[in-house]
């Protein structure tokens, strides 16, 4: 009668942590779905398109899962830091970071053939953590807002490279704004034949269990956790946070450079503009939706890889435009956000206490 | 003949998942009445306070003002109906005047307060209870006593008839809670009705008409406050069983375990430390009083590593040790149970195991080489979850489950568990109930009694006289005296903690 009221609650159940990004999904799809209708199709079809195309062949889905492990990179990289909440929402310029110390590795002529991808991999990590570290240095030493360094940042890095890559760095052959191709050497190799199936994304695997056995059983870990959840009695429990906080900013840095050096050595062969799609901001959506647990990184930036390989498949069959997917994305942040309250709070309906 | 009670609560229940915080409480209240409402920790005092708010709404049960069923769905209609709560902790804008914090939220007198309005109101409010405040003051220069009184003002100018006053005396001098309890005497005289929660038996004794004591979500017991009532008597009905106080045999101390001379840190947005000198030996504990605020939080911070050093000397077992790190300085054996023990203490969204071992983790016995015995820990956290009887399901369930006795049993059995040297407590005991707060004073004795040297930081007076065996009194950031348990009487120290020096 009176509508409703939240009310905290005592315990949240663990069903909750499984139904929860599921239910933001469907939510999302359902609103979604009015956008579909306005572009005059069919919300079944479009669906279907969307879901199914990227699933459909051995190739697609193969194609799926490459699009998948720059996602799992940024993914894991935002789930470490928001952790110790350190909110690192500069993913995509630590991303870009790692691509233009891996495409100025690999173009490389008097480095020998053999060094050429772990030095790239070694460069793109380190460039990726120094980018990341500087919004954590500010933070820690003179408490500035880590949400809006490390979110301008990544435009002071996009423009700064976009500089380079129309002047001292273009490429001389083509004469576009991009860097000159890497050495083949430099190239990830294959690791199924005839496909785009790179190094990265066994990379990404790797990372994935790495961070894995990081959170769940290392010191580190259990000091992330402890900063993150409380950094007054970390500290009081002689935790040093800004050691913490440093370090996180460092591991999260480096892996979204490995975002960036998978989709230079794997993909594209060169820095463009159009390297990363917002990889660093899904990343975010996926963290959230993964509840920032490693192991849910991967079905989460799965989900949204499907979505941006579809989206491509969708428009053509349907006429729907492929900012669909970003929509999606961006809605789905919203409905986990709003789904995360009800871990804390349940809704209570006013009702007469007398009928 | 007969005019309905004030405020009738019947047959209130309220369930959250598996506990039955409420179950079916009935609670009447009389113009002219102090009700003191007692009960361990978890029996339902604050879930049954938190529905007449209107923060929860029962599953069952009726409340009735005046004998009109009434229904509260926020703290507005509470007030609406008459209803005005001090919390422990106040809502106060610091910024404002005391007069602006009195009218905010006042209706329907145009955008601009009507200072004449205003200030007849307050006069009101002191020809009635007595209650004066300073109309132009800061409420950010107020004393803690002080911004209670205003929040009591608050609640009375915005026409409360019933109070509920929530450990309303956790913070003051035994002067200035004499002070609120001739406010309190004087608004049961006019007829309006309080609701005292409060874990000091001596104050329930004191100030209260009757008293209801809750246990497990039900009222188990009620009984007018006569003759009949004493402390034990209450503290029995409480728990059910006999309350043994604490034994407290003599020592003599041993070796100086921490020595403080003229110590000194620099304010910024803290109370400043101004050349402190102090002085704990193995086998005493020293009772650290004071009026919060005066520099007490300050001084364990110092102690523990945490605050920064800007002058004199800090020396634990003889070291000098004023540039260590907290890890450091826990190191040296020293063991921190922090005032706050939700915000500094634990964290309370982390596994109980984890809190258990939060400040050791580094330590060879927890991990190695970086990595997590998990097998370890889990042992550890058992063997102390056991051992001190803390209630919980588990070592796995998060820490924030846990009721504030087994809270503070938790945090006590972490820092125990290495046989400190020295133990920092502050307000070991507050807001746990006479149990609980009995199981820990026995555990500070028993440490004493083995030669442990403990600085025991508390507002609780009680606590401070039955288990110190010197008190030092600070005030303003300087220590005013530090005086040997057999010297020492709480008038002579309440005058200390509001800064008054005897004359010589």
């Amino acid at each position: 009668m009176n509508g409703f009221r939240l009310e905290p609650r005592a315990h949240s159940p663990w069903w909750l942590n499984v139904l929860l990004p599921l239910a933001a999904v469907i939510a999302t799809l359902v609103l979604c779905s009015g956008l579909v209708v306005l572009a005059g199709a069919n919300v079944l079809t479009a669906y279907t398109k969307l879901f199914l195309s990227s699933l459909s062949t051995a190739f697609s889905l193969v194609e799926t899962v490459v699009k998948a492990a720059p996602l799992v990179f940024t993914g894991l990289a935002v789930t470490v830091a928001f952790r110790a909440k350190f909110w690192n929402i500069g993913a995509e310029g630590q991303l870009l970071a790692g691509a233009m110390a891996a495409a100025f590795i690999g173009a490389r002529e008097g480095l020998p053939a053999w060094s050429l991808v772990p030095l790239m991999i070694a460069g793109g990590a380190l460039a990726g953590s120094v980018w990341a570290l500087l919004p954590a240095i500010l933070k820690t030493r003179y408490k500035v807002d880590d949400v809006v360094t490390t979110l301008l940042l990544n435009f002071v890095f996009f423009y700064g490279m976009m500089a380079l890559l129309d002047g001292p760095w273009k490429d001389p052959l083509s004469g576009y704004p991009d860097s000159p191709d890497i050495r083949m050497e430099a190239e990830f190799p294959i690791l199924l034949r005839a496909t785009r199936l790179h190094l990265g994304v066994l990379l990404a695997a790797l990372a994935t269990a790495g961070v894995w056995l990081m959170l769940r059983h290392t010191t580190l870990g259990f000091e992330i956790d402890a900063v993150g959840e409380n950094p007054n009695a970390a500290r009081y429990a002689g935790i040093n946070i800004a050691a913490v906080t440093l370090l996180t900013a460092g591991v999260s840095g480096a892996l979204a450079g490995l975002a960036g050096v998978g989709e230079v050595a794997g993909i594209h062969f060169q820095v463009m503009a159009g390297l990363s799609p917002g990889y660093g901001y899904t990343g975010i959506v996926i963290a959230m939706l993964a509840r920032l647990n490693p192991i849910g990184v991967v079905p989460a930036a799965i989900f949204f890889a499907i979505i941006i390989t579809g989206a491509e498949a969708m428009s053509r069959a349907t006429g729907v435009p492929v900012f669909l997917a970003d929509v999606i994305q961006g809605m789905s942040l919203i409905t986990m956000l709003a789904a995360l309250m009800l871990t804390q709070y349940r809704i209570r309906w006013n009702r007469p206490e007398h009928e | 003949m007969e005019s309905p009670p004030l405020l009738e609560m019947r047959g209130i229940a309220k369930r959250f998942g598996d506990v039955q915080a409420n179950d079916g409480v009935d609670l009447t209240l009389n113009g002219g009445d102090i009700l003191g409402l007692l009960g361990e920790n978890g029996a339902g005092k604050t879930t049954l306070m938190n529905i007449l708010f209107g923060v929860y709404a029962p599953d069952r049960g009726r409340i009735a003002v005046d004998g009109r069923t009434v229904r509260i769905h926020s703290s507005a209609d509470a007030l609406a109906h008459g209803v005005g709560m001090v919390h422990q902790h106040f809502h106060l804008v610091p910024r404002h005047t005391v007069m602006d914090n009195l009218m905010v939220g006042q209706s329907g007198r145009g955008l601009r307060l009507d200072r004449g309005f205003a200030l007849e109101r307050m006069g009101e409010i002191e020809r009635s209870f007595g209650l004066r405040l300073p109309p132009d003051v800061r409420v950010g220069d107020l004393t803690i006593g002080e911004q209670q009184r205003l929040e009591i003002m608050k609640a009375l100018i915005r026409g409360a008839r019933i109070l509920v006053l929530d450990e309303p005396t956790a913070a003051l001098t035994p002067q200035e809670a004499d002070g609120l309890f001739t406010a309190l005497r004087a608004m049961a005289g006019r007829g309006m009705g309080v609701v005292f929660i409060s874990h000091k038996l001596h104050e329930i004794i004191a100030v209260t008409t009757r008293v209801v004591i809750m246990q497990h979500g039900r009222v188990v017991a009620e009984t007018a406050n006569d003759d009949t009532v004493s402390k034990m008597r209450l503290a029995e009905l409480m728990t059910g069983h006999e309350i043994t106080p604490p034994s407290k045999v003599s020592t003599t101390p041993g070796a100086v375990r921490l020595r403080i001379d003229n110590l000194q840190t620099r304010g910024g947005a803290r109370p400043s430390l101004k050349g402190i000198c102090l002085e704990v030996r193995a086998g005493e504990i020293l009772g650290v009083a004071g009026v919060s605020g005066n520099g007490q939080a300050e001084l364990a911070d110092v102690i523990a590593g945490v605050l920064p050093v800007s002058g004199g000397t800090l020396e634990i077992n003889g070291k000098v040790v004023s540039r260590l790190t907290p890890r450091e300085v826990q190191a040296l054996g020293v063991g921190r149970i922090p005032e706050d023990r939700m915000g500094t203490g634990l964290i309370t969204s982390l596994p109980l195991r984890s809190c258990m071992v939060l400040p050791r983790i580094r330590e060879r016995r927890f991990s190695r080489c970086g990595f997590l015995k998990h097998g370890a820990i889990g042992r550890f956290a058992d063997q102390q979850i056991h051992s001190f009887g803390i209630q919980s399901a588990g070592n796995r369930v998060r820490t924030g489950t846990l009721s504030g006795g087994n809270l503070q049993k938790a945090l006590l059995a972490r820092e125990l568990a290495w046989e400190p040297t020295l133990l920092l407590a502050a307000q070991p005991t507050r807001g746990l109930d006479v149990a609980a707060a009995r199981f820990v004073h026995q555990r500070f004795l028993d440490l004493r009694g083995r030669e442990g040297a403990m600085v025991l930081i508390s507002e609780d007076l009680e606590e401070i006289f039955s288990l110190s065996d010197r008190i030092a009194v600070m005030f303003e950031g300087r220590i005013m005296d530090v005086l040997d348990i057999h010297d020492a009487t709480v008038a002579r120290v309440g005058l200390l903690m509001a800064g008054v020096r005897e004359a010589a």
